[in-house]
């Protein structure tokens, strides 16, 4: 079941926890990732509906940030860092490797660009650990222990 | 009496174990039975410390780091309690050079205390500014701001006083502060030192600012990409409200000011000021046309005072004491000190704040250290994705905003980024075109195809296709972008293109003349 087939009313109390304010959008998508783990298009409508708003516009927003997810997401999630800081100190090989590790298992891997730990670099985000100076001695045991 | 022993809880440190170290020290000590309380503090910002512990003793703060799970044992082992001799032990930490050099204004208190110790806060300074700028009448804080010389610290350097005057002339029922905590710049990190460190210090800044200006509400708009930061400005703003110093009445002055933190969502161009404004308004992170200026119609139309962490946070070096002494520090037309923060392929990456006029060289190599990896240093990346590449040959020039233009580099938000000789600068180049092929808001047709058609060409570069023609393609497609786009996204990303190019023909296996 969809989250908003489940409960409609989860978004809606969202919604109401920011008075409704369209303006709270990008507050009420995280609130709404935070707990179903991604936003759904049932979320997206009953969304723009409280804020009244179209639903291009959440559309529009959703698509815009690279934080939103509108799927169901893999159960470990690898974010390797590719700014250039941690490009300095091998991140693109890293991300290779880390991509080579989660063949056929439920781990995604995306890059993102920077985590500010740039004196400590190469960084990645371990599901929700920060993780710095990387390499590819740690990076089997982080991920391994992460999965558990 | 407890021994004191401090570990930070700067997400930095903890990345690399801070609290698994801290875990492992309490559960040791309660073994020995001995009488330990730890307090976790922000960073110093000597992250190749991290983990540092220090304890306290009556000879200072010793320090001992880095430190891993497994030395622990062995630390408690050589009298950690005491501060004794041990392999680890960095000794007193004030006195490090690394420390001892700088001139820390901003991050005076960086790493002594908890960050949410409000009584703490005011024992090392805190609060200072506020009490005497509530006593004094908004015109003259704003005359103070200006005589100090104050410029942003995001990466513009626009004088900050001239913002506080025209948002503090306009004539409106509602005006806003808004701190831009988007620090989206790869090698840049003081702003999640500041709001993880320091967090009192920016609210002060941002109070005053209101003060100053005729705003009773405050805004942060904080990357997603700093969770402990969110979290730590959430808690201090709860203890500022509890304590009286946001919300109604501030300190009996009739004074109204509150602040709400909000998370970007991964998106770099929202650290452009209007787009982070469209960002607060629950709309797509576009860039707007300016004018008007946000100070002027800002947020909702309403005149805003936009300012970087750090500015902000700057405004508690200016006041109480006399601008005058800020504005004496520094170099040219840049006053006062920059925190500069060392990254990349660097041995003594951190935090150097030291007043406007120090070298390249000795930021690089005095304080850093040279590479981590001991291989020889190619180039450094100066001001972020959107700054320079320099080369060795440059690394006499003075770090100052007029000093940098000159020399076809920027200053931005003072990060640096050091590169060895592994680095292929064909693939930065390209990578510079692709970022902002991604990152790029959409509006400005230069900047969204432009950055496209950027890393295409500079693959054909690579491959040795019509070398001679795709440079010349590549010089004008730039020249379009600065030109063409709104903001510094499309405008500048030529900069780290074109500085690659110039500096290391080599890398793109070019068989033709270089670019000039």
């Amino acid at each position: 079941m969809k989250p908003s087939e489940q409960n409609p009313l989860e978004e809606a109390q969202i919604c109401a926890q920011y008075a409704n304010a369209p303006d709270a959008l990008i507050e009420i998508l995280h609130d709404v990732q935070t707990k179903h783990g991604f936003i759904a298009e049932s979320s997206q409508i009953i969304i723009a509906e409280a804020l009244n708003i179209t639903r291009a516009e959440v559309h529009g927003v959703v698509s815009f940030y690279d934080d939103f997810k509108t799927s169901q997401p893999a159960q470990l999630a690898l974010k390797i860092c590719r700014g250039e800081a941690c490009q300095a100190m091998g991140a693109n090989e890293l991300l290779s490797q880390v991509k080579e590790i989660a063949v056929g298992k439920s781990i995604s891997v995306e890059p993102v660009y920077c985590l500010g730990n740039c004196a400590l670099a190469p960084a990645a985000m371990i599901g929700s650990k920060l993780h710095g100076q990387l390499n590819s001695g740690n990076l089997d045991i982080l991920i391994g222990g992460a999965k558990k | 009496m407890s021994t004191l022993l401090y570990i930070s809880k700067d997400s930095g440190a903890v990345s690399v174990g801070a609290n698994e170290v801290a875990f492992e020290i309490m559960a040791e000590a309660s073994k020995r039975g001995l009488d330990l309380e730890i307090v976790r503090t922000g960073s110093r910002g000597m992250y190749w410390l991290e983990p540092l512990i220090e304890v306290a003793t009556t000879n200072g703060r010793i320090g001992y780091g880095p430190i891993n799970v497994q030395d622990v044992a062995s630390l408690f082992d050589a009298g950690l309690i005491d501060g004794n001799e041990h392999k680890l032990c960095i000794g007193q930490v004030e006195k490090l050079p690394y420390l001892a050099k700088q001139h820390r204004q901003l991050f005076v208190r960086a790493g002594l205390a908890d960050p949410l110790d409000l009584e703490a806060y005011e024992n090392l300074g805190g609060l200072k500014s506020l009490k005497t700028c509530l006593a004094l009448k908004p015109e003259a804080i704003v005359q103070r701001v200006l005589s100090s010389g104050l410029r942003g610290r995001g990466g513009a350097g626009f004088p900050a006083g001239i913002k506080w005057k025209t948002v503090a002339d306009q004539n409106a029922a509602q005006k806003y502060i808004c701190c831009n905590a988007d620090e989206g710049d790869s090698g840049t990190f003081a702003d999640r030192m500041v709001m993880e460190g320091d967090p009192f210090s920016l609210l002060e800044g941002m109070i005053i600012a209101g003060f100053a200006t005729g705003a009773n509400k405050g805004l942060l708009y904080v990357r997603s990409e700093y969770p402990t930061a969110i979290n730590t400005l959430k808690s201090a703003i709860g203890i500022l409200q509890q304590a009286g110093i946001l919300g109604k009445n501030i300190q009996d002055t009739g004074f109204d000011f509150d602040v709400k933190v909000r998370r970007g969502a991964g998106s770099y161009v929202c650290g452009e000021e209007s787009a982070m404004l469209e960002s607060l308004e629950g709309k797509r992170g576009q860039v707007r046309v300016k004018p008007p200026i946000p100070a002027i119609s800002g947020l909702f139309g309403q005149p805003t005072l936009v300012h970087n962490v750090l500015t902000l946070a700057s405004v508690l070096s200016i006041l109480p004491d006399d601008a005058a002494s800020y504005n004496d520090l520094g170099h040219g037309k840049s006053h006062g000190t920059q925190a500069f923060q060392l990254a990349g392929n660097i041995k003594y990456g951190g935090l150097v704040e030291v007043p406007f006029g120090i070298t390249l060289r000795t930021l690089i190599e005095d304080f850093g250290g040279g590479t981590a990896s001991g291989r020889p240093f190619k180039c450094a990346q100066l001001g972020g994705p959107l700054g320079a590449y320099v080369d060795a040959s440059m690394l006499d020039l003075t770090m100052d905003y007029e000093t940098l233009a000159a020399a076809g580099a920027m200053l931005g938000h003072g990060g640096v980024v050091v590169f060895d000789d592994t680095i292929d600068m064909a693939q930065m180049a390209r990578f510079a075109f692709e970022f902002c092929a991604i990152e790029s808001c959409g509006k400005c047709t230069p900047c969204r195809i432009g950055a496209v058609r950027g890393y295409e060409t500079i693959d054909k570069i690579v491959a040795g296709d019509d070398q001679s023609q795709n440079l010349e393609l590549i010089k004008d497609l730039c020249s379009t972008m600065e030109e063409g786009s709104l903001c510094a996204m499309g405008g500048l990303t030529p900069l780290p293109v074109l500085s690659a190019l110039k500096l290391f023909p080599a890398d793109f296996g070019l068989l033709c003349e270089p670019l000039e």
